[in-house]
């Protein structure tokens, strides 16, 4: 049933009796061209893409839980490409193009909202490296522009711009068309245009092993509804996140350059309008957004040790509060309603893995540490790309496993193998 | 006052006193008295819509007395202390108290909003998704309409407004210790509280509201032959004057941590109409508890019928708790509808208070006689085995229609009555608030005998009690509170002897006997518009709108109609939500399960979990010369966290100005500079020599006492980590620096080594940053001025050779001086203890007066060190190597270090990586922060080459122009080439030509002289 | 988190800095194989369970812990001290 005004009238005349499932639950088949293993955000664009892009419809997406319920509905929903270097910026500005056409590839509105984000600046020589990143982003044909104290202060009136404050503001580097997106309906929208074009999304269906050929991994082993089952594949892909490690091990590779960790994040009260764009603090690392809904949603650094448990500790609220109240004064009274934590893929350099391999019929789709969401159009383009053509796109052949060995790095932060730190 | 306050007497408003108190609701005054909370004043002044909800704009009251209200939202206070969404039935009335409604315009009475309603059935779930994609066309117009309406759509959600005035109060942390935790004072955590209180633990005892003793205080029991809110007072008296009891009332545990670890808040001024500025206003409670006994009750559902959000339709238990702790009736005619005892008992209650209970409606047929005879007691016409299948009236419940209800289909018969009411009491069964324990990861398990979700298996060390554990009734909570508190005392080795670890008798109770089990019915369903979550006005036809586009699974659930995500959290609609989910579905709701609770258990201020931390983040660091520096003049910049002198500006100059006049001296003459923000590290240790020469790239072995020598640090990765001089000072003692902002990971890194890689060397470390306070001394003059204050050594040449380190004293003071230039000058670097370092600034600004010593800042150190081609943190940028910044020869090869295994790697080799080199600004013009090196024109300047470090403007005879130091793609052979520094986000585009980055005195002639 | 220094007794984590996998242990200096350094440096077991780790107690009296600790509960098995004092800590 294809959404639109004139659908939602009718059937709400109807008394909203004839809508059908926004995808089938359908039964797997026994064996499918490809197979995607994890149905969140990343999975499920690929699986698109395949079929949108590649004319490869025969295509299974396996999710363990229900669909969507890793990342793709646990983040603060920022879409943004203000990157520093350049396979970053490249593949990222992809995805904003992506992102701005969404709604509509998808027939689904995912509430993609340009409403601007925007980093501090608190020192003179943080201006300078702000204007050294929007100075690439121009360069790379993404929109920057560098603000001073008192623009970033009509952009926001709620921000203590004072001298008084403790890390005065200096300026801000605003990136005026990123923002936000819904993000469940990222996940629904894909999957519901995934379906429409033949994949198959199984729910509740968890991988137990992968199927070897040889060398060759031919499918997965899975457990549905209590029984064991095969499902074979010419070409499987992996992108599970945080279960990277997990999912990995099953195929015999014990060690990646990944550990996983937690990342919390927050949101407060309903109330109207109060904060018009996505803000970061440059003094720490805090960054916050408004939701249509009215909350603020914010969220910091990761609780800095492994951990596979979808929730976090105290210290971590403690500090994202004091860095939102150090920006806004004011919101000491606003009051957090809600917090929980995602398990994060945190790669050796803060940058994401899309590659062939590392086993001959397989395909790795990892590493993205908390910037995964704003990912989701390009991840799943260029992964459908790499799978397709069993060769990265231009786009993501930076991205790739080997990278970290080989020396060349991808570490916007500079901060070196320490995954903790990006 | 009004028809609705009742007729005060014992028993009869409990929770009142005498006191008159006068406060403000939507700009009218209004009378309440002391005890009242907004919610019952407001009801005893027959103010009936307080709100409206949050789609549809329909009017709505009073729905429970409690924290887990999802209706009556008001916003309190005026500028900086405005807050919105603040729960009605849970602020304590006091003199002035300003509150208004919220999310209406104009009034809450009159809310033109509220045409969403007419719009209704489109506004189901999913709308949202399905619509505003708008019309299709090219780029980035294609969801242009979206935007246009999402500003009208943000407008239109969001509750109430907040504000943008600081807040004008403060924040506390206490961070608290205990043996046992105790959550809740109701009957169950009372008595774990007396038993774990009698073995001598440490307990600290949590109660939400402002009164200890939860349910007991409006209990109609007896407990040992007192009316149960007596004994209460009694007990809660008794425990808090025990030494090793800390009680906290208005104190709410919002959030289970790992070990153990809770966070609770304190409400301290927030009843209080004076608000004392020395107190905090609220504080929150870091507690670490050995084992916590959890007894937080449950909380009553309703059940779901058309119409059942109207103003008068409440929570059974609060309509009770309205009329006998606030004496205020909670309507003028009250029906009541029930799937359990319970509601019958809170019929009885509320007729003895003097309200009038109409009728009694229960939709099980077989109700026992004892139950029925409490009807006769409230002289209410009685329908059991019927029920409500609407709730007529506009602005408010008017009557209500009922008819024959068949419990096993669930279907209504065409029989129907209407009964003429203002209020409707329903309880739809319990849920045991497991918050807590959820949060915590604890797995909750449907008991189909309580119809109820359980707390499931402890994860840590806590034990549930009372209804939170499923043991309904005062008897069972006596009775398991003392269970509980004795398994927390085993469990953190405190077990009581065998005799007395027996579970007593407990009190003895007189009441009444009932089954709290209900019926299974969570909804009537009868066609019109009924109410799951009555503040996101999510209705039973939304879930089972998201069943037929399959949203079945809870999570689903939860997400697309926005069950449960209001600001209560869903605490009286998710179980009936996944009940009517199960139904649709053909399950049953063990098998549907239910969501995790997320913390915190209700809304927190942000500003209380910031705590001592709100209002000044971070600590900020100050060096010895502070005081001096502002005397001076400095400005000063934030340096991470130091506060650092950019520049000594005379009157009338800008920074640039002064920074050039403080570079030109310092090379003419001499000046001196604060460098007291180094990372220091004494190193010490027969294995120290070797432990350096293998965490820092080149040879430090060979080092001889009495010499510095400047190194460099690595990452395993073979990439740059840190640089600075460290100086011998004697045979095993070695005084390390590092950049300021390395610090403190220069420390971590060498006691990783120390303690994890080589334990078996003797070396120690201590940082000593803060022990040294630092001045540089440079130019050509800097001698000079040494020797006009240096007592006791020899600064000539012979006596401090470049690199040499020596001990002398300056007016009094020890000092270490150490021939370092940073700048490129002649130029020495003076170490005394901290508590000096004003007085040794101070001292050689004296001895420099003649040779008209300046005091330079960060700029001109920077544009010193930028002319000299030395790197700094904008060099080092974690991307860089030795090769890539010209230090190749600082790579010994007769030796392996840290990260020399890795810098071998092939790629590293590359002519083509960013390398260090100079620019300089070829037509006069400043060369920003920021550039990138391109090839183009400012209208198409290409690709990036390479980019800007370090800019300043030389005033080098040499130079005399705007100067960067810079990485370019294969830099080192590109000397010579003309380029532009690219910075279009400062719209520049400066010509610029590459340069070697030794700029000034390549051969090091000065320093050296 | 609560971690049990050797030389304080139980702290919360946030006294502590965290230094990553133990099991990850650095060849000898006289391992000059890139292979090996890029296994020490880049490959992690990342296990969902036990994880053995480092970490340091740098607001307090900075002694290194290993501690063994399970990444999906958080509950902390064991606390042992490392470095050239782990032995009379012990």
């Amino acid at each position: 049933m294809r959404y639109s005004a004139f659908a939602i009238l009718k059937n709400a005349l109807r008394g909203n009796r004839d809508w059908t499932p926004a995808w089938r639950k359908p039964e797997p088949r026994k064996r499918y061209d490809v197979i995607i293993v994890g149905g969140g955000g990343h999975g499920l664009s690929t699986a698109f893409y395949l079929a949108s892009v590649h004319g490869i419809t025969n295509v299974a997406v396996i999710e363990k839980g229900y669909l969507g319920s890793g990342n793709v509905g646990r983040n603060t929903t920022i879409v943004r490409s203000n990157y520093r270097l350049t396979p970053n910026s490249g593949f990222y500005e992809k995805s904003m193009e992506l992102w701005r056409e969404l709604s509509h590839s998808l027939n689904y509105n995912v509430m993609f909202s340009p409403r601007g984000v925007l980093n501090l600046a608190h020192t003179p020589g943080q201006m300078d490296t702000h204007a050294e990143r929007g100075n690439q982003m121009r360069l790379m044909g993404v929109k920057s522009e560098l603000l001073d104290r008192d623009q970033v202060a009509r952009l926001n009136p709620g921000l203590d711009v004072s001298g008084s404050a403790r890390f005065p503001v200096h300026g801000g580097l605003l990136q005026p068309d990123a923002g936000n997106a819904r993000h469940d309906a990222v996940a629904w929208g894909y999957a519901r245009a995934a379906d429409q074009l033949g994949v198959d999304i199984l729910e509740n269906t968890e991988v137990v092993d992968f199927l070897r050929d040889g060398e060759r991994i031919a499918g997965v082993e899975v457990m549905r509804g209590g029984e064991r089952m095969e499902i074979r594949a010419e070409k499987t892909g992996v992108a599970v996140a945080g279960n990277t490690g997990r999912v990995m091990k099953m195929a015999g590779i014990d060690r990646l350059p990944i550990e996983t960790t937690v990342l919390q994040a927050f949101v407060s009260e309903s109330v109207k309008p109060i904060i018009p764009t996505v803000t970061t603090f440059g003094a720490g690392h805090l960054y916050v957004s408004q939701s249509d809904k009215g909350g603020l949603v914010f969220g910091g650094n990761i609780d800095y040790y492994n951990s596979y448990a979808q929730r976090g500790n105290l210290p971590v609220w403690e500090e994202v509060t004091s860095e939102l109240i150090a920006m806004f004064p004011a919101f000491a009274r606003l009051r957090l309603l809600r917090s929980w934590g995602g398990v994060m893929d945190m790669s050796m350099d803060g940058s994401p893995i899309i590659a062939t391999g590392p086993l001959p019929g397989m395909y790795l789709n990892a590493g993205w540490c908390y910037g995964g969401f704003k990912a989701t159009p390009a991840s799943g383009w260029c992964f459908a790309h790499t799978i397709a053509n069993d060769k990265a796109h231009r786009l993501n052949e930076a991205f790739t496993l080997e990278r970290f060995k080989d020396g060349n790095p991808i570490d916007e932060l500079g901060a070196g193998p320490t995954p903790w730190y990006h | 006052m009004s028809a609705f306050r009742l007729n005060l007497r014992d028993g009869v408003g409990t929770n009142l006193t005498d006191k008159t108190i006068r406060f403000s609701f939507d700009g009218k005054s209004f009378y309440g008295q002391q005890g009242d909370s907004l919610a019952s004043a407001l009801l005893a002044n027959g103010v009936s819509i307080v709100g409206r909800s949050f789609k549809y704009h329909r009017p709505r009251g009073v729905f429970t007395a409690g924290s887990e209200e999802p209706n009556a939202l008001v916003t309190l206070h005026n500028g900086g202390r405005r807050e919105p969404n603040i729960r009605a039935t849970e602020v304590e009335l006091y003199e002035g108290l300003i509150a208004r409604s919220q999310n209406r315009w104009p009034s809450v009475n009159f809310d033109l909003m509220a045409v969403n309603q007419l719009a209704g059935k489109a506004f189901s779930a999913g709308f949202y998704y399905k619509t505003f994609m708008g019309p299709a066309r090219k780029g980035h117009r294609a969801t242009q309409f979206w935007w246009f309406c999402e500003q009208f759509i943000r407008r239109a959600a969001g509750l109430g407004k907040g504000t943008t005035i600081p807040d004008p109060d403060h924040y506390a942390r206490m961070n608290a210790f205990c043996d046992i935790l105790i959550v809740g004072t109701g009957a169950a955590g009372l008595s774990a509280a007396q038993r774990a209180a009698k073995s001598g633990a440490r307990i600290i005892v949590c109660e939400e509201s402002a009164r200890a003793g939860g349910a007991l205080n409006g209990s109609p029991d007896f407990i040992d032959g007192e009316p149960a809110r007596d004994w209460c007072a009694d007990a809660v008296a008794e425990l808090a004057e025990m030494e090793n009891v800390t009680l906290l009332t208005r104190t709410t545990v919002q959030s289970y941590f790992d070990d153990n670890t809770f966070l609770a808040v304190e409400r301290v001024t927030d009843h209080l109409a004076h608000k004392d500025k020395s107190i905090p206003r609220q504080r929150a409670w870091n507690i670490r508890a050995k084992s916590a006994v959890i007894a937080t009750g449950a909380l009553e559902r309703p059940i779901v019928f058309a119409g059942n959000d109207r103003p008068g339709v409440m929570l059974a238990d609060a309509a009770r708790s309205y009329a006998v702790e606030y004496g205020t009736a909670p309507g003028r005619a009250v029906a009541v509808f029930t799937n359990n005892d319970t509601g019958w008992l809170a019929a009885r209650d509320m007729a003895k208070a003097g309200v009038i209970v109409t009728a009694i409606v229960d939709v099980r047929t077989d109700v026992e006689d004892s139950i029925r005879a409490l009807g006769d007691e409230c002289r209410a016409s009685v329908h059991t085995g019927w029920a409500i299948s609407s709730a007529k009236g506009l602005r408010g419940v008017r009557a209500i229609v009922i008819a024959k209800y068949n419990e096993l289909t669930g279907e209504l018969g065409d029989e129907s009555k209407t009964i003429a009411c203002d209020c409707v009491a329903v309880s739809g069964g319990w849920s045991p608030a497991f918050h807590l324990t959820s949060q915590q990861g604890g797995k909750p398990v449907w008991d189909a005998e309580l119809q109820a979700f359980l707390p499931g298996e402890p994860l840590q060390s806590w034990h549930g009690a009372g209804a939170m554990a499923g043991r309904f009734g005062l008897v069972q909570a006596f009775q398991s509170g003392e269970e509980a508190a004795l398994k927390a005392l085993a469990d953190i080795g405190q077990a009581p002897s065998k005799r007395s670890a027996k579970v007593g008798p407990g009190p003895s109770i007189e009441g009444d006997e009932i089954d709290y089990a209900p019926a299974p019915v969570f909804e009537i369903n009868s066609g019109g518009k009924s109410f799951v979550d009555l503040q996101h006005d999510v209705t039973a036809e939304d879930v089972r709108l998201a069943h037929r586009e399959g949203f079945v699974s809870v999570e689903h659930l939860k997400r697309y109609t926005t069950l449960g995500m209001a600001t209560d959290q869903g605490k009286t609609s998710n179980i009936t939500g996944l009940a009517i989910m199960a139904a649709a579905s053909n399950k049953a709701i063990a098998d549907t399960g239910t969501t995790r609770f997320r913390p915190p258990y209700t809304p927190v201020a942000m500003g209380v979990i910031a705590g001592e931390k709100y209002g000044h983040l971070a600590a900020e660091r100050l060096t010895a010369m502070h005081d001096i520096h502002l005397e001076m003049g400095a400005n000063m910049y934030a340096n991470g966290p130091w506060l650092r002198p950019e520049s000594y500006n005379l009157p009338g100059e800008t920074v640039e100005q002064a920074y050039i006049r403080e570079t030109k001296t310092v090379r003419a003459g001499v000046g001196i500079v604060d460098v007291s923000t180094l990372g220091k590290i004494d190193v010490q240790g027969p294995d120290a020599a070797e432990f350096l020469n293998r965490v820092y790239s080149n040879g430090f072995a060979k080092l001889p006492v009495g010499k510095a020598r400047y190194g460099l640090m690595l990452r395993e990765d073979g990439f740059l980590f840190d640089d600075g001089t460290t100086w011998r000072l004697e045979e095993h003692r070695y005084l390390m620096t590092t950049t300021t902002a390395g610090a403190g990971r220069v420390m971590e890194h060498l006691e990783y080594y120390r303690d994890f890689v080589w334990p078996d060397m003797k070396v120690a470390l201590a940082s000593v940053s803060d022990e040294w306070a630092g001045i540089a001394v440079a130019g050509p003059k800097s001698r000079h001025l040494l020797k006009a204050c240096v007592k006791d050594c020899d600064v000539s040449d012979k006596g401090l050779p470049f690199m040499g380190v020596v001990d002398g004293v300056v007016d009094g003071i020890a000092v270490k001086i150490a021939r370092l230039s940073f700048s490129g000058e002649l130029a020495y670097e003076v170490y005394c203890g901290a508590h000096y370092g004003a007085a040794l600034w101070q001292a050689l600004m004296k001895a420099g007066r003649k040779y008209d010593v300046v005091p330079y800042g960060l700029e001109a150190l920077s544009t010193l060190r930028i002319e000299k081609g030395h790197v700094a943190g904008p060099e080092l940028n974690g991307r860089t190597t030795p090769h890539d910044l010209g230090l190749s020869g600082m790579v010994s090869s007769k030796k392996e270090f840290v990260g020399s295994v890795l810098l071998r790697r092939e790629t590293f080799s590359k002519g083509d990586r960013l390398q260090l080199v100079a620019v300089k600004s070829l037509d006069g013009q400043r060369i920003r922060g920021g550039s990138h090196l391109v090839a183009g024109s400012k209208e198409e300047p290409g690709r990036s080459q390479g980019h800007t470090t370090s800019t300043c403007f030389s005033p080098s005879p040499e130079l005399g122009c705007y100067i960067s130091l810079a990485l370019l793609e294969g830099g080192f052979k590109r000397h010579g080439e003309k380029l532009y520094a690219a910075n279009p986000v400062r719209d520049a585009h400066v010509a610029v030509e590459v340069l070697s980055h030794y700029m000034v005195d390549p051969d090091g002639g000065r320093m050296r002289g | 988190m609560r971690l049990t220094c050797p030389y304080c007794g139980p702290r919360d984590h946030q006294e502590f800095t965290y230094r990553g996998d133990a099991s990850a242990t650095r060849p000898g200096l006289d391992n000059t194989s890139i292979d090996d350094h890029n296994a020490y440096i880049y490959d992690r077991a990342n296990p969902d369970g036990l994880h053995r780790e480092l970490w340091n107690h740098t607001s307090g009296c900075r002694t290194h812990v290993i501690v063994e600790r399970n990444t999906v509960t958080h509950e902390v098995v064991s606390c042992q001290p490392v470095g050239p004092y782990a032995e009379q800590l012990k």
